[in-house]
């Protein structure tokens, strides 16, 4: 479903998802120099939370070309691919609210946050790590010669990590199939990524050195990103062998949610909020006549995610023996 | 043997086997290997140097041809020297359906992919709430090598034994190199697999099909006067020193561990309850090494008095007289029991 329509359903479905876990992460929390509040309810999502709002497009325009076949690894701010990929938003909310019923059992929370079931292998807690799970994957996928591809999202802070050149280089000599998406939000947590990475449209270039063509794309514009990934995911299934999308996009958010990010100049973060992926969509489709049906997608999205907020709040936590489950011999037991 | 000896010997030091092979350590890997990718296509290895055999020769077949020529380089990969990624890449192959060999090198060289092991492979399984597994066996000869120095000399056992979802084994013998690397190949989960490189050569019976479960010791020497327990190399020496120590008229139940997580603990408990001493020797270095949480166990359960005899806390040098120093020769291990015997 690439259509405009369809890209912006799935857009406001993570700004309403990350919306909601951003809410539920106030309170109770101490990080980030921030101190809770004597009367703050305690959090619903707690430790850190990696907001992607901003960055929707990136995510719903590449993931619209997928289907649950292909293999998706992602970063520490993964629940906008995640529920692009095909996600349940209870599911993934009881993940955030550490749960029984979320994804990974309450195990994992929002930076694992996974649903192997339409081939998202997950969000990783460690910079640069998807890239070379996804190129193993994608290694997989090319010895049993099935159809399908991996995508491997990272951000501009990945590409100053060995693994970055570890991976496309695999990528390239093996020639497996995999699409890497670097969504470029130019800050690496709370730095800027520019002063700390030599080379200009460095993802893009530090990928043609290897003979990997590199794509650049306004990565707020979901049109534009859509139209850039289908033609390198065809190009991909077609046995082109791996290629890079480079989106450029920015983050509205601190690294974590309890971030003010008050490092940023306010006049940039106004003109950046100008650029928001979700506005440009809606009123491209007011202009094509489809304010209503926008109206409608924003109002189903909203009321998805509290039926899942409320589903959350309500579930029960995994029990303690949850803790020596889904692992090789932990030595409870017989070791104790 | 005494009715107390609770895993009976290996075939290894059985009564001879006429169906035993007589292999290398590093052929007795070879064959393993090359009996799982025959029954399995999902089963791959993937390191530097495979091509070629590895850089070992275990990845070479007892008729001398390296397995390469028989799976096709599409299951016996040569990579680029990019350990992130060998390991990283085989975390992706797992979760994609593979059984992948991971080939480090050297154990010390698998510092380079510590995150991709530690952080990715061990946690997975847990982490993901069992959505998905990492059936990985990732090679690491750990041990000196003679004249190799301070970066391919180490053995890091304790390392990898300390985290949550691996499972640690080394073998020290052609049998067990064999039988263990089938049972690490069936585990479905990651683990370490820590061949000695001073072993590769060592020659011993090997007999197809049979098989040692992971975390499961081997007696090689009974008596009742003291528990030595060992894995990997030092488990020669420390059967030397039983040698020496029955000639004094001293009686030493030697235990080879063989898996360092899961360990057999019933089997050490067992025999330090009965000698009332233990003595731990391996060949990594003393200070918060595997024998420490060994004999603390013992200590906590038995009677037993314990010790602990491993390398002093330095780099491995270069010259013989310095490497010497790293080294723990059975003639240590016997002054180390009779010491505590004296106790």
């Amino acid at each position: 479903m690439t259509d405009l329509l369809s890209l912006y359903r799935t857009m406001v479905r993570i700004r309403a998802f990350e919306d909601a876990a951003e809410r539920a992460s106030q309170g109770g929390v101490q990080i980030w120099g921030q101190s809770a509040a004597a009367d703050a309810e305690p959090a619903l999502v707690k430790g850190p939370l990696h907001l992607s709002t901003g960055q929707e497009a990136v995510a719903a325009g590449v993931c619209a070309h997928l289907h649950a076949r292909d293999l998706l690894t992602s970063t520490h701010r993964g629940h906008g691919h995640t529920l692009a990929k095909g996600a349940d938003s209870t599911r993934m909310m009881c993940e955030l609210f550490g749960r029984a019923p979320g994804y990974n059992k309450g195990k994992g929370g929002s930076m694992h946050i996974a649903d192997f079931s339409v081939g998202m292998l997950g969000a990783n807690g460690v910079v640069t790590a998807g890239l070379p799970i996804a190129v193993g994957a994608a290694h997989a996928l090319k010895l049993r010669g099935e159809e399908a591809i991996a995508v491997c999202f990272f951000g501009d802070g990945a590409i100053n990590r060995g693994p970055f050149l570890e991976a496309l280089n695999w990528a390239q000599i093996y020639r497996v199939p995999v699409l890497f998406v670097c969504e470029d939000n130019q800050i690496s947590a709370t730095t800027r990524s520019a002063p700390m990475t030599a080379g200009t449209q460095a993802a893009s270039a530090r990928a043609e050195a290897m003979g990997i063509a590199a794509t650049q794309v306004d990565g707020n514009d979901v049109l534009a990103v859509s139209e850039a990934a289908a033609q390198l995911v065809a190009g991909i299934r077609a046995g082109s062998g791996p290629r890079l999308l480079h989106a450029l996009t920015y983050r509205h958010k601190g690294h974590v949610s309890v971030d003010p990010a008050h490092y940023r100049d306010p006049a940039e973060v106004a003109a950046a909020l100008l650029t928001d992926p979700v506005t440009r969509a809606r009123e491209r489709l007011a202009a094509r006549g489809q304010a209503a049906a926008a109206a409608d997608a924003l109002a189903q999205a909203q009321a998805e995610i509290a039926a899942a907020v409320a589903f959350a709040k309500a579930a029960p936590f995994p029990e303690a023996h949850e803790a020596f489950e889904d692992i090789a011999t932990t030595g409870e037991g017989a070791w104790a | 043997m005494s009715s107390a000896v609770v895993n009976p010997p290996a075939v290894a030091d059985a009564t001879p086997d006429t169906s035993a092979l007589t292999l290398s350590y590093a052929q007795a890997a070879a064959l393993a290997l090359s009996e799982a990718m025959q029954a399995d296509p999902h089963v791959v290895a993937l390191g530097e140097d495979l091509g070629r055999g590895g850089v070992f020769g275990q990845y070479r077949g007892a008729d001398g041809r390296a397995l390469v020529e028989r799976f096709g380089p599409e299951r016996i990969i040569d990579t680029p020297i990019s350990e992130s990624t060998i390991m990283g890449a085989g975390v992706g192959l797992a979760l994609a359906g593979m059984r992948p060999v991971v080939e480090l090198r050297v154990a010390d060289f698998a510092l380079c992919a510590i995150d991709e092991l530690v952080n990715q492979a061990a946690k997975n399984r847990f982490m993901f709430g069992g959505q998905g597994r990492v059936p990985l066996v990732a090679r690491l000869p750990i041990g000196i090598w003679t004249a190799s120095a301070a970066q391919h000399s180490q053995s890091f056992e304790a390392w990898f034994a300390h985290v949550p979802g691996l499972t640690v084994v080394a073998p020290a013998t052609p049998a067990d190199s064999y039988g263990l690397l089938h049972a690490a190949l069936a585990s479905g989960d990651p683990v370490v697999f820590m061949e000695h490189k001073e072993l590769w050569s060592m020659q011993g019976p090997v007999t197809p099909g049979v098989h040692q479960p992971l975390g499961k010791a081997r007696q090689l020497r009974s008596g009742n006067d003291i528990t030595l327990v060992s894995w990997s190399r030092q488990v020669h020496a420390v059967t030397e020193a039983a040698d020496a120590l029955a000639a004094q008229g001293v009686g030493a139940d030697v235990i080879d561990l063989r898996s360092i997580w899961p360990w057999d603990r019933a089997a050490v408990l067992e025999s330090a309850g009965r000698t009332g001493r233990l003595l731990v020797v391996h060949e990594s270095i003393q200070a918060a090494g595997f024998g420490g949480e060994i004999a603390a166990t013992v200590a906590e359960h038995t009677a037993a008095r314990v010790a602990r005899l491993g390398a002093p806390r330095i780099p491995v040098g270069y010259a013989p007289t310095l490497e010497s120093v790293a080294r723990i020769g059975a003639a240590q291990v016997v002054a180390a029991a009779l010491k505590l015997l004296q106790r």
